[in-house]
C-alpha cells in the first residue's frame, strides 16, 4: 500500500486522499456541494455490421468470449450481484482470467459476498489488483489489512451509476448472470431456474461497459421477454451448465425477527409513521429485507388496514410481505430494486404492478431526478450513529471493512429517513460520540428508533410538531446514548487504525465522504 | 517451588461458544499471594478490554484472594454479569469470600411496591441468562421475575443466585416490580442471603403447602432485612403446586402480613393429581376457583399460573379472558410478546367501565340530594353492585382507560 497518501480534510472534518489509485478526488463538499459539468461518457462507437445478421451472437465457453473481448491486463471487469450469495460467474470469469495469465484486474461488482473470498487468492496472485465495490466479510477483512494493492473504492448503488455514466469508472469488460436470455443478448432476471427477480444492477454496465457479455444457464427462443437488458447492447451470450445456487439467490421463505427487542422497534417505528401523519392515503415508503425491516412493513400493514389507507407504491427490496400488500390493495405498485424471496420472484414475473426498477430510476445523481427522494418514508439499519446523527453503515466499531454502501446512502433523500436499530449489541454501543466512519452525513437522517426510544434529530422540529401530545417514547439521542453507557460500562474505546488508508467512502455524487485506515495488527 | 493453596481448585463458570451472547466463561485458579495472571479474548476488546482488566483487579480484591490465574472468553457481557461470573469462579476454587464486589447502583433505590398494586403479569427470566434482562423492563410488564427455580439447572444454582443480586442492583426494569423465585428451603434460604440485601419488591415462594414454610421465610426475611439494617416492605406470593397446597390456600395466605398474592403452578399441580395438563385447564378448574376463593377471603391478589404456548396468541387471549372472569387479577407470561395480550384480557372491557361509570354517577347523584336507594332509571341498584362499580372506575383510571382525568394519564 501507498504510504505517501496525502490527505486533505472535507466538509465535515473527515480526512480523505486526493488521490485514489492513480485518479484525482474531489473532497466532500456537502449535500448537494457538486455541480457537475461537461458531458456523460460513452462506449467506443459499434456497428451492426459486426454482428451476426441471424443475431444469433452464442460462443462456446466463457473464456472464447472473454478472448473475443480482448482481456489484456489492468482491464475494469464488472459484475452485477443479483445472485447473491449463490453466484457463480463473477468468480469462474476472475477464475478464467487467471488461467488465461491476465494480470492487474480491478474487479467493479455492484456488490460481493462472502461466496467470492477467493477473490483474495486472485489478489495474492496479481490477477486481481483490487476491488471497488462493497467489500463484505473476508474480503473487508482482507482490504483492512491493507494487504490489496490499490485502494478499495466503495461507492451506492446510486454512486456506481454515477461513476459509470460521467466516466469516473470505465468498465471494459461487462459479465451479466441472467437467469434468462436469448441467443441475441436479450435477457432478464424474472424467469428461469435461477431466477432473481429484478436484473437492474447491471443494467448501467449493459449500456456504458466496451464489451459485454451475457451468461445463462436458461437459453430461451427469441425474443426473450421481458427484456429486462437489451441484446442491442451485448457482444456475446455463453450458455453455461449453472450460473448460480438457487437456494442462496433467493430464500425460499423471508423470516422475521423473533427477537422481542427488534420487534419493539419495529411497532415504535410503524406507530413513528402513523402518528407524525406520513401514513396518510396515497404516501409512499421503503423498507429493505433486514429482520426490523421486515417487522415493520408487518406492523406498518396492520395500521394501514385499521385506518383504511394504502400507499400509491412501495420501494422493495421485495419480499413476501411487500407481494401480500400489494394484493391486499395495500399498495398500488411496488418498484423494485432486488427480489428477496420466491413470493416476491413470482409476483415480479408475473403481476404488472409489480416493476422492476433500476439505480437510474432511483438513485442516480445524475438522472434528472429519481424516485429515492420521491418516497416520504424509509427505514433503515446502521452500525453505528453519533449524537449528530451521522451514521456508519461500513465499518465496525473496531475499524475493520464490513459492509457495501448499497442504496443507504440514496434512501437518505426520501422525505423521512428512520433509522431503526438496537441501542446496543452485546456490550457494543450502537450511539456514541463520533462514528467511526461517516458513511451518511446526520443532516439527512431525521429519527433514529431503539428499542428504549426514539430520538428525533433536532433539526425535524416539524416532526416534533406533529408528535406534540403522542405516547411514543421521544428522547433526545444523547440521553439513549448515556443510559447504554451507563450499563456498557462507560464509553466504548475508539478503534485502534493506523494512518494507512485503505478504502474511501464515496458520497452520492462521487466526492469522498469518509476514509477507512488500515486496522492495527 | 512452595504453595500455600490447593493447586487442585480450578473454579469454572459462565458460558462458551459460538452462539453465546452477553455472557462469558471464567476459569479460576487460585495462586500465591501477589500473582495475578489473566488470559483474556474478548468479543469486545477493543473497546472494554482494559475496563474488563481492571474489574477482574477489583473484583479479585474485593473478593480478597490474594493470588489467581484467570482466564476468561468473553462474548460481551456486561459488567455486572463479569462480577457474577468471576465470583461464582472463585467460590468454586473453593474461596469463601468475605465481602463481594458488587456493580454500583447505578439507580436510586425505587420505593417498596404497594401491597395492591397493578400484578396483571409477571415476566419469567431464567436466572442464569442475563442477556434477557437488560431490555425486559421495556416491554412493560407489570413485574419481571428473576427465577432461581425450575429454570436453572442445579449445578447452577449458585451461579444464577450471584447473577439475580448483581442485577438487582446493576439492571434498570422501567418500573416493573422485581420479584424473585428462590428455592425451596432449605436452599431458598442462601438464595435469601444474598437477594434480601438487594432490595427486591417480592419473593415467590415455590411448591407451597403449609403456613410453616411461609413463615420460615417471613423470618429469614426479617433476620436478613435486620442485618442489613433495612426498613423497606418486602412481599410475598407463595405458590401452589400441590394438592395439599391447594387445601391449604387460605392458611397459607394469613401465614404473613407480607403475603399480597396467591398463585398456582399448573405443571406441578397436574402431576401431583396424576392428569395430563391439558390446553384448557379442565383438571385445574378446581384448584384456580379455590385459589381465587382463598386469596378473596385472606384479602389478597388471586394471580393465575402461565399459558405456555407463546405462538398462541389467541389461546393466550382466551385463557386470559376466562381467567379474569373466574376472578384472577393476572397471570405469568413466558415471552415479552404475550404482555400486551394478557393486559388486554385483564383490564375491564368498554361496555364494562361505560356501566360501572352510569352507576357511579349515579351512587354520586344519590349521596349529593341524600338518598338512601341509588338508582338508575327506573332499577334499583344494589350496595355491592355499586362498591363493584366504583372499584371498577378506580381500576380504569389507573390503567388510563377511561377519557376523564385524562391528565394524570401514567407516565410510561
Amino acid at each position: 500500500m501507498n504510504n505517501k497518501v496525502k490527505l486533505v480534510t472535507n466538509a465535515i472534518g473527515r480526512p480523505v486522499p486526493t488521490v485514489v489509485n492513480g485518479r484525482e478526488q474531489a473532497a466532500y463538499q456537502g449535500v448537494g456541494g457538486v455541480e457537475p459539468t461537461g458531458t456523460k461518457q460513452a462506449p467506443p462507437v459499434r456497428s451492426c455490421r459486426d454482428y451476426p445478421p441471424s443475431g444469433d451472437k452464442r460462443v462456446g465457453s466463457l473464456q472464447e468470449a472473454l478472448e473475443r473481448c480482448g482481456l489484456r491486463d489492468g482491464m475494469v471487469i464488472s459484475n452485477h450481484h443479483h445472485l447473491r450469495n449463490g453466484d457463480r460467474l463473477a468468480l469462474e470469469a476472475l477464475q478464467t482470467a487467471s488461467k488465461m495469465g491476465v494480470k492487474d484486474l480491478m474487479w467493479f461488482p455492484s456488490a460481493s459476498f462472502p461466496c467470492q473470498k477467493p477473490v483474495i487468492d486472485l489478489m495474492e496472485s496479481g490477477v486481481v489488483h483490487h476491488i471497488e465495490g462493497s467489500m463484505n466479510g473476508p474480503l473487508g477483512d482482507y482490504c483492512s489489512q491493507g494487504r490489496m494493492q490499490g485502494m478499495g473504492v466503495l461507492r451506492s448503488h446510486g454512486g456506481r451509476w454515477q461513476a459509470i455514466q460521467d466516466g469516473e469508472v470505465e468498465i471494459d469488460i461487462a459479465l451479466i448472470a441472467a437467469p434468462s436470455a436469448d441467443s441475441f443478448g436479450n435477457c432478464n432476471g424474472s424467469h428461469g431456474p435461477s431466477a432473481c427477480g429484478s436484473l437492474g444492477f447491471g443494467l448501467a454496465d449493459s449500456i456504458y461497459a466496451d464489451r459485454v457479455i451475457v451468461v445463462t444457464d436458461n437459453l430461451v427462443d427469441f425474443p426473450c421477454i421481458p427484456w429486462q437488458i437489451q441484446g442491442n447492447n451485448v457482444d456475446f451470450v455463453v450458455e453455461v451448465g449453472s450460473i448460480g445456487d438457487p437456494s442462496k439467490i433467493v430464500s425460499g421463505t423471508t423470516v422475521i425477527t423473533r427477537s422481542p427487542d427488534r420487534q419493539r422497534i419495529a411497532e415504535l417505528v410503524a406507530r413513528f409513521v402513523r402518528d407524525c401523519g406520513i401514513m396518510r392515503p396515497g404516501f409512499s415508503f421503503q423498507a429493505g429485507a433486514g429482520g426490523i425491516a421486515l417487522a415493520f412493513v408487518l406492523y406498518l400493514g396492520k395500521m394501514m388496514r385499521e385506518s383504511g389507507v394504502s400507499a400509491s407504491f412501495v420501494r422493495g427490496g421485495s419480499t413476501k410481505y411487500l407481494v401480500d400488500m400489494l394484493q391486499e390493495g395495500l399498495t398500488g405498485y411496488i418498484l423494485d430494486g432486488q427480489t428477496f424471496d420466491l413470493d416476491a420472484v413470482r409476483s415480479i414475473a408475473t403481476d404488472p404492478r409489480h416493476v422492476p426498477t433500476s439505480p437510474f430510476t432511483s438513485y442516480n445523481f445524475h438522472g434528472k431526478g429519481n424516485f429515492a427522494s420521491m418516497v416520504d418514508v424509509v427505514v433503515l439499519g446502521a452500525t453505528e450513529v453519533d449524537v449528530n446523527f451521522n451514521a456508519n453503515v461500513n465499518t465496525h466499531s473496531d475499524g475493520r471493512l464490513l459492509h457495501g454502501i448499497g442504496g443507504w446512502q440514496n434512501c437518505l433523500a426520501a422525505g423521512c429517513t428512520i433509522l431503526a436499530v438496537p441501542s446496543f449489541r452485546d456490550r457494543i454501543p450502537v450511539i456514541v460520540d463520533e462514528v467511526t466512519t461517516v458513511t451518511g452525513p446526520g443532516q439527512l437522517i431525521d429519527v433514529v428508533a431503539t428499542e428504549r426510544g426514539i430520538a428525533v434529530n433536532p433539526a425535524r422540529q416539524d416532526l416534533l410538531d406533529a408528535l406534540k401530545g403522542s405516547d411514543l417514547p421521544l428522547r433526545p439521542i444523547e440521553e439513549i446514548k448515556a443510559e447504554v453507557e451507563r450499563f456498557c460500562g462507560g464509553k466504548p474505546r475508539k478503534a485502534r487504525v493506523t494512518d494507512n488508508p485503505v478504502a474511501v467512502i464515496k458520497w452520492v455524487d462521487g466526492t469522498l465522504i469518509d476514509t477507512v485506515f488500515q486496522v492495527e495488527p | 517451588m512452595s504453595s500455600s493453596v490447593n493447586r487442585e481448585q480450578l473454579g469454572v463458570a459462565g458460558r462458551q461458544g459460538e452462539d453465546v451472547r452477553s455472557d462469558l466463561w471464567v476459569s479460576v485458579e487460585l495462586l500465591d499471594a501477589g500473582q495475578l495472571e489473566m488470559a483474556i479474548n474478548s468479543r469486545v476488546e477493543t473497546y472494554f478490554g482494559d475496563a474488563i482488566r481492571q474489574q477482574i483487579e477489583e473484583v479479585l480484591t474485593e473478593l480478597g484472594t490474594r493470588g489467581a490465574r484467570v482466564t476468561i472468553e468473553d462474548a460481551g457481557a456486561l459488567p455486572f454479569v463479569v462480577g457474577a461470573r468471576l465470583e461464582t469462579a472463585v467460590r468454586r476454587a473453593g474461596w469463601e469470600p468475605k465481602a463481594h464486589w458488587l456493580p454500583e447502583a447505578t439507580l436510586t433505590q425505587a420505593p417498596s411496591t404497594a401491597a395492591d398494586r397493578l400484578r396483571r403479569s409477571r415476566l419469567y427470566l431464567p436466572g442464569n441468562e442475563p442477556k434477557f434482562f437488560i431490555n425486559a423492563g421495556l416491554h412493560q410488564p407489570d413485574a419481571i421475575i428473576l427465577d432461581l427455580e425450575d429454570s436453572v439447572s442445579p449445578d447452577q444454582k449458585d451461579a444464577a443466585r450471584l447473577v439475580v443480586r448483581n442485577a438487582l442492583r446493576a439492571v434498570d426494569f422501567a418500573g416493573a416490580e422485581r420479584m424473585v423465585r428462590i428455592n425451596q428451603l432449605p436452599l431458598g434460604l442462601a438464595d435469601l442471603e444474598e437477594i434480601v440485601p438487594q432490595a427486591p419488591d417480592l419473593i415467590l415462594i415455590p411448591k407451597v403447602e403449609s403456613p410453616e414454610q411461609v413463615r420460615e421465610v417471613d423470618e429469614a426475611i426479617s433476620r436478613l432485612q435486620a442485618e442489613a439494617g433495612m426498613e423497606r416492605d418486602l412481599w410475598l406470593m407463595p405458590i401452589l403446586e400441590s394438592a395439599l397446597g391447594i387445601e391449604n390456600a387460605f392458611e397459607i395466605g394469613r401465614a404473613s402480613p407480607r403475603v399480597v398474592a396467591l398463585t398456582l403452578g399448573l405443571e406441578d399441580y397436574a402431576a401431583d393429581l396424576g392428569v395430563p395438563k391439558s390446553v384448557e385447564g379442565e383438571e385445574s378448574l378446581y384448584a384456580r376457583t379455590r385459589v381465587v376463593n382463598a386469596a378473596r377471603a385472606a384479602g389478597l391478589q388471586a394471580i393465575d399460573s402461565v399459558y405456555g404456548n407463546v405462538d398462541d396468541m389467541e389461546g393466550l387471549s382466551r385463557w386470559g379472558q376466562r381467567s379474569r372472569a373466574l376472578g384472577f387479577q393476572g397471570m405469568g407470561c413466558l415471552h415479552p410478546r404475550q404482555i400486551t395480550v394478557i393486559h388486554e384480557a385483564y383490564q375491564p372491557t368498554g361496555a364494562e367501565i361505560e356501566k360501572a361509570l352510569r352507576i357511579v354517577a349515579a351512587f354520586e347523584e344519590a349521596e349529593a340530594k341524600g338518598l338512601s336507594v341509588v338508582s338508575l332509571g327506573s332499577k334499583m341498584i344494589d350496595p355491592p353492585v355499586v362498591k363493584q362499580a366504583l372499584r371498577l372506575v378506580e381500576q380504569a383510571k389507573q390503567l388510563g382507560l377511561t377519557t376523564d382525568g385524562e391528565e394524570t394519564e401514567a407516565e410510561s
